[in-house]
């Protein structure tokens, strides 16, 4: 033969889970060098200094170390919410719009009945009916369309983010105050109606504990439920899924039902709970942050508690190092974009090897 | 009337333009069977590789040549969407992971990378400037037909762009043709609906969508420079691209796959973005967010509508978004 390939790839044998999380680790290893690459090249600061830099931006006091586990708590309950329909191999990216409709219906109780309503537990509870409601409606209609005439469910989703966002932003005009600012401004400050309870004195310890919950929630149901089965047996395979006499189409909407609703119910955590307010940005991407962090943790919740943390880790880090040198703030950008391609990258070589061709001898 | 159209045809033109190269980009790469979800962050990179070239050659020299104002950014900005657009393919054709983590994770970098060195810049290069202004490449790049001036509505209409804007159309066109009617094009759909077939058939799958998801970051990146060179007048602002990557790949649907109708397509979203501009809204200032979400919705009417209707040419290439692996067959 003219031109023998040098070498050829085969899929491995399943590695031991030791192994293959032996890899990642090596992966976000090299990733965390190059970052510390870039970020020396960029600032001229020496490699150590860059990481107490960024240690102190994440735990140097005490409020930071309440924002990164707030900030890991938002990022983490939206990567649970899109998992059970990842599992099933359904590339819903409308988290993004989903989290912001729960938002917006959230928002709209709190402001259209701050007055009326006099209890905050009735208040809450509205909150919760409507945000998971809306945020549901959004997952429902993708999977609607994908489970009857299989509409290509990632471009439908993508669409489905920036009508919540234009809608957000139109009720956002409508509710603004003062008017002509473009912003809302507190929701009830002075009432704290719909604001979540502040537990032992601490704004963010309720949703944090309520994200802890949802991740031990959705381990079990992904993994000892029947509906947790079927999502895995129609992720893998349809066919295989019809033949064992699974509805499909039924698994379908109700598991992205289930999916949208939990990042309505974010939504809901994220207005109520940490900003009071509603803004165009507040989920900021975290919709599609999410998408990798529950892939990267190959959708298994436990493990993406660690994912979620290692990227909010480096956010917060690198808007430190950013601020520290009147940098733009982006740059954590740049360095979740590296960590990203070490670790997709690395998938690879968990999953296949590379046989050199020795010569003489054929491959 | 015709003032009226005859100000917001231009405008939307304007607008259109760096949709219609996203798009052109995205439908080449989608015919090769990538879903590349990074064409936001691969525009990015390419206004910010083009600024970046520009604004050390303009903030450096003295003297401007005309031929290398142009051609330093078109260089640095072909360079940088090109480099982008090799990393995708690398991640998701040689190393076979998946095309959507991949292409968010592209645009969370190139979007950030765009932001950190617009707002970086300066204080990186040590420049002695207050922003980044360009408008001596600008400028250049802006010169429009000596006779747009002279020839009234018909020169305002059709004449008063820069070279950049009768670009996009060419390479739309080109690229409409190169699909439909070339042994290439052919190939090229081939991979994208049946990698298997086209394999077996002796086509180099791994080179073809190689080659056309490089091609495709390339054209999309020109979008990015266009925006930033022609239509802001070569400054830079924080964000400012804002979601157009995502209009230009809601574009790619709304055309069902057809560079040629992109380009009425990417004119009639243009102007749709700006359409609150014009519209009298009297007191009621929050309606203009409404008429934004409008390509949005139009485009998944057409999603929804195409998949109800079965017809096979107007169908997403088959594989689009799925890896292939021929020792998997």
């Amino acid at each position: 033969m003219k031109n023998k390939a040098m070498f050829h790839i085969v899929k491995r044998e399943a590695l031991p889970w030791y192994q293959a999380w032996l890899i990642r680790g090596a992966a976000i290893l090299l990733a965390l060098v190059a970052c510390s690459l870039v970020t020396v090249i960029v600032t001229g600061l020496n490699p150590l200094s860059l990481y107490k830099t960024m240690l102190y931006g994440t735990f140097g006091t005490n409020r930071k170390t309440w924002v990164l586990f707030q900030k890991l708590a938002i990022l983490l309950g939206i990567s649970l919410a899109v998992t059970p329909a990842f599992k099933m191999r359904f590339w819903n990216i409308g988290a993004e719009g989903q989290v912001m409709a729960g938002g917006l219906a959230c928002a709209a109780v709190m402001i259209t009945l701050g007055e009326t309503i006099k209890s905050n537990a009735v208040m809450l509870l509205l909150m919760l009916v409507v945000s998971v409601a809306a945020g549901a409606l959004w997952g429902f209609l993708p999977a609607f369309f994908k489970a009857h005439w299989n509409t290509n469910e990632t471009l439908f989703t993508l669409m489905m983010n920036y009508i919540a966002i234009q809608l957000a932003a139109y009720f956002i005009i409508i509710w603004e105050v003062p008017k002509g600012s473009g912003k809302i401004g507190m929701i009830n400050q002075s009432t704290r109606m719909g604001w979540l309870p502040y537990l032992g004195g601490k704004q963010y310890a309720i949703i944090i504990l309520i994200v802890a919950i949802l991740t031990i929630l959705l381990h079990i149901y992904l993994k000892y439920s029947k509906h947790g089965y079927e999502i895995a047996v129609v992720g893998e395979s349809e066919r295989t899924a019809r033949y064992a006499g699974i509805k499909v189409e039924w698994v379908i909407i109700r598991t992205m039902v289930l999916s949208g609703a939990l990042c309505g119910f974010m939504g809901m955590l994220l207005v109520g709970g940490t900003d009071h307010t509603l803004s165009t940005d507040i989920v900021g991407g975290r919709g599609f942050t999410a998408v990798m962090v529950s892939w990267l943790a190959k959708f298994n919740p436990i493990v993406m508690v660690l994912t979620s943390f290692l990227l909010v880790f480096m956010q917060l880090g690198a808007k430190e190092v950013a601020t520290n040198f009147y940098l733009n703030e982006s740059f954590s950008e740049i360095l979740t974009g590296i960590i990203l391609f070490f670790i997709i990258g690395c998938e690879f070589f968990i999953t296949y090897k590379i046989q050199f061709a020795k010569s003489g001898k054929e491959a | 009337m015709l003032n009226f159209l005859v100000t917001f045809i231009p405008r939307a033109i304007m607008q259109g333009i760096p949709l219609l190269y996203g798009s052109t980009g995205e439908i080449l790469t989608e015919k090769s069977g990538n879903l590349n979800l990074g064409i936001p962050g691969i525009m990015y990179m390419g206004a910010i590789s083009s600024v970046i070239g520009a604004f050390y050659y303009e903030t450096f020299r003295t003297s401007m040549n005309p031929i290398l104002a142009v051609l330093i950014p078109l260089v640095c900005c072909l360079l940088g969407s090109f480099l982008t657009g090799l990393l995708y393919c690398f991640l998701t054709v040689s190393l076979r992971a998946n095309q959507n983590v991949t292409g968010l994770a592209i645009t969370t970098f190139g979007v950030g990378f765009g932001n950190f060195f617009g707002g970086s810049l300066i204080k990186l290069s040590n420049a002695e400037v207050p922003a980044i202004v360009l408008g001596g490449t600008s400028g250049y790049i802006k010169t429009t037909l000596p006779f747009a001036n002279t020839t009234g509505w018909f020169g305002q209409v059709f004449l008063s762009y820069g070279f950049l804007a009768y670009l996009a159309i060419i390479i739309a066109l080109v690229a409409s043709y190169v699909l439909k009617r070339t042994r290439v094009g052919l190939h090229l759909r081939a991979v994208g609906e049946s990698p298997a077939t086209a394999d077996a058939a002796g086509i180099n799958v791994v080179k073809y969508k190689y080659v056309a998801t490089c091609v495709g970051s390339m054209i999309a990146g020109l979008g990015g420079l266009y925006y930033v060179l022609d239509y802001s007048n070569g400054i830079w602002s924080h964000n400012a691209f804002g979601d157009r990557g995502w209009l230009a790949i809601a574009l790619v649907i709304f055309t069902i796959w057809r560079p040629s109708v992109s380009i009425l397509a990417s004119i009639l979203f243009g102007g749709l973005y700006i359409l609150y501009l014009y519209i009298p809204t009297g007191t009621e200032m929050a309606i203009k967010e409404i008429y934004k979400m409008f390509p949005y919705v139009i485009t998944l009417l057409v999603l929804i509508i195409v998949s109800l209707r079965k017809k096979r040419e107007d169908q997403p290439p088959m594989s689009l978004g799925l890896p292939y692996f021929r020792e998997e067959r």
